[in-house]
């Protein structure tokens, strides 16, 4: 299975870094949305009732993780349905001994691109002097989250892909995340926002990852425990999902 | 054949390529006003900063999904283009009497009848979240015509990629880009609220900002004639531009072929 997961990771790992039209989507989009929303909301702090300490980089930096986190694993989904189109998943599915190291390998894979995405978007927000007041422990807490809705993200659309075997079910594995993910508290606090968005967001399970990384990022475990308590089972879920995918690809 | 019957000959392929897609369609359909729907509810508080220069957030962004929608399915003409020169269909269009001028317009209006109906959908769904038109019945060709010519600047813009590269993928690996355009500009907020002096800098020389505050003014402050003939200029400019760009492009692809 080892063997299997390295040789996955190590091709999905090399496509995506030579690759333009996988490279550029899965690095820019976090980018774009982090200066984008950072550089022209700031003032968006000065409206009453937003009381986080860090600032409005920081406040979007932690929504920027865990978005980027979670479409990371949908690039990944795109990946393994243009290898089934292409055949080569065919012809991989004959050639590992243990069918789900390949699952680990694109999981691998994605987690290791995250990172890298990651450290880029953490670059320009220390840049622009985007302030963390978590300490190193915080830090390594706020990766843990987010490797593990990075998994999340991953498990999903691979079990997407896996079903379907076609890019055409591209949008089938992305409008779902995109719809959680923006119908979370992305701009403003939960406590500023009204009406439906305001009962939606509650329920939301996003909200609890993106509050959990506001509060590690602030220096506080405030929402952290409710963060890793819904994505612990959610990864087992979806992993669960994911499996069941790969055995109806095995079915063809 | 003359000239004009050949782009329209060429624009009606290009259109039923593109809504024979139904995924892609969906996608340009939903997303604009899935993004003004969430945004607008998110961002709502921040009509009450002073100087906001709208009632509510949904106003201000009502302008959005003419731009997104201009950006998709103009990429998505030239990622077919991509596809044309890809799979061989260009070099034998190259041996019909289609004139190059005809090629690269024909896939163009394509794209531009395509997005004239889409326009018309986030009109009525832009009203249905409650925002309003102060230009009034008048203003609306005049914002669908400017926002048609966005489609037609980025497109040409696409165009150019995909005559160059010769790939699908080149295209739609550039998409991104034309994002930085737009997230790089005064779409979420206006010019003068916007705190960073580095993005206030960056969204002043944007051209995209001057696009999207024209189709903006028609929506929260009516004719505001200055603000709309900036918009104009800014957006025949970037056609006279990307067009010249496109032409060298094709004809140097006709010359390889």
């Amino acid at each position: 299975m080892i063997h299997v997961a390295s040789a996955v990771a190590y091709r999905v790992i090399k496509k995506s870094l030579t690759n333009i039209s996988f490279l550029l989507p899965a690095l820019m989009f976090p980018v774009i949305f982090f200066v984008g929303f950072a550089g022209a909301l700031s003032g968006v702090d000065r409206i009453p009732g937003f009381d986080y300490e860090p600032g409005y980089e920081t406040f979007q930096f932690a929504f920027v993780l865990v978005q980027s986190a979670a479409m990371a694993g949908v690039f990944t989904g795109f990946g393994i349905a243009q290898d089934f189109e292409r055949g080569f998943a065919r012809r991989l599915m004959i050639a590992a001994p243990r069918r789900s190291g390949i699952l680990v390998g694109y999981a691998i894979a994605t987690m290791i691109r995250w990172v890298l995405n990651t450290a880029v978007v953490l670059a320009i927000g220390l840049l622009i002097g985007m302030e963390i007041l978590g300490n190193g422990l915080d830090l390594f807490a706020l990766l843990l989250l987010g490797l593990t809705v990075n998994l999340i993200g991953t498990l999903w659309a691979a079990g997407v892909a896996l079903r379907l075997r076609s890019t055409q079910a591209g949008p089938i594995m992305q409008f779902p995340i995109f719809l959680v993910i923006f119908l979370a508290p992305v701009f403003v606090p939960i406590d500023l926002l009204t009406g439906w968005i305001h009962a939606v967001a509650t329920v939301n399970p996003f909200t609890a990852f993106i509050e959990g990384a506001r509060s590690l990022l602030a220096g506080s475990t405030e929402e952290v425990g409710v963060a890793f308590g819904i994505a612990v089972p959610l990864a087992a879920l979806f992993g669960l999902w994911a499996l069941t995918g790969l055995r109806s690809a095995e079915r063809g | 054949m003359s000239a004009t019957a050949q782009i329209a000959f060429l624009g009606r392929r290009a259109f039923l390529r593109s809504i024979r897609q139904p995924g892609q369609m969906a996608f340009a359909l939903v997303f604009p006003l899935f993004f003004l729907f969430v945004v607008s509810s998110g961002l709502d508080p921040v009509s009450s900063v002073p100087g906001f220069p709208a009632d509510s957030y949904v106003d201000f962004m009502f302008a959005i999904p003419f731009v997104h929608g201009a950006l998709f399915t103009a990429l998505n003409s030239a990622i077919e283009l991509g596809r044309d020169i890809d799979t061989g269909f260009l070099n034998r269009l190259a041996l019909t009497p289609a004139r190059g001028i005809a090629i690269m317009l024909g896939n163009l209006a394509g794209g531009v009848a395509l997005v004239l109906i889409q326009y018309c959908i986030y009109f009525a769904g832009g009203l249905l979240m409650g925002a309003h038109f102060e230009a009034g019945l008048l203003g609306v060709p005049v914002l669908f015509v400017l926002a048609a010519l966005g489609a037609v600047a980025i497109g040409a813009a696409g165009m150019t990629v995909a005559l160059r590269s010769g790939s699908p993928e080149a295209v739609q690996g550039i998409f991104p880009l034309f994002f930085v355009g737009l997230f790089l500009s005064s779409m979420n907020m206006p010019r003068n609220l916007i705190e960073n002096s580095w993005f206030q800098w960056i969204a002043t020389v944007n051209p995209v900002s001057y696009l999207i505050e024209g189709l903006r003014s028609l929506i929260v402050a009516g004719w505001d004639i200055q603000t709309l003939a900036i918009g104009y200029g800014v957006a025949l400019g970037a056609i006279a531009l990307a067009l010249s760009v496109s032409a060298r492009a094709f004809r140097a692809r006709m010359t390889r072929t």
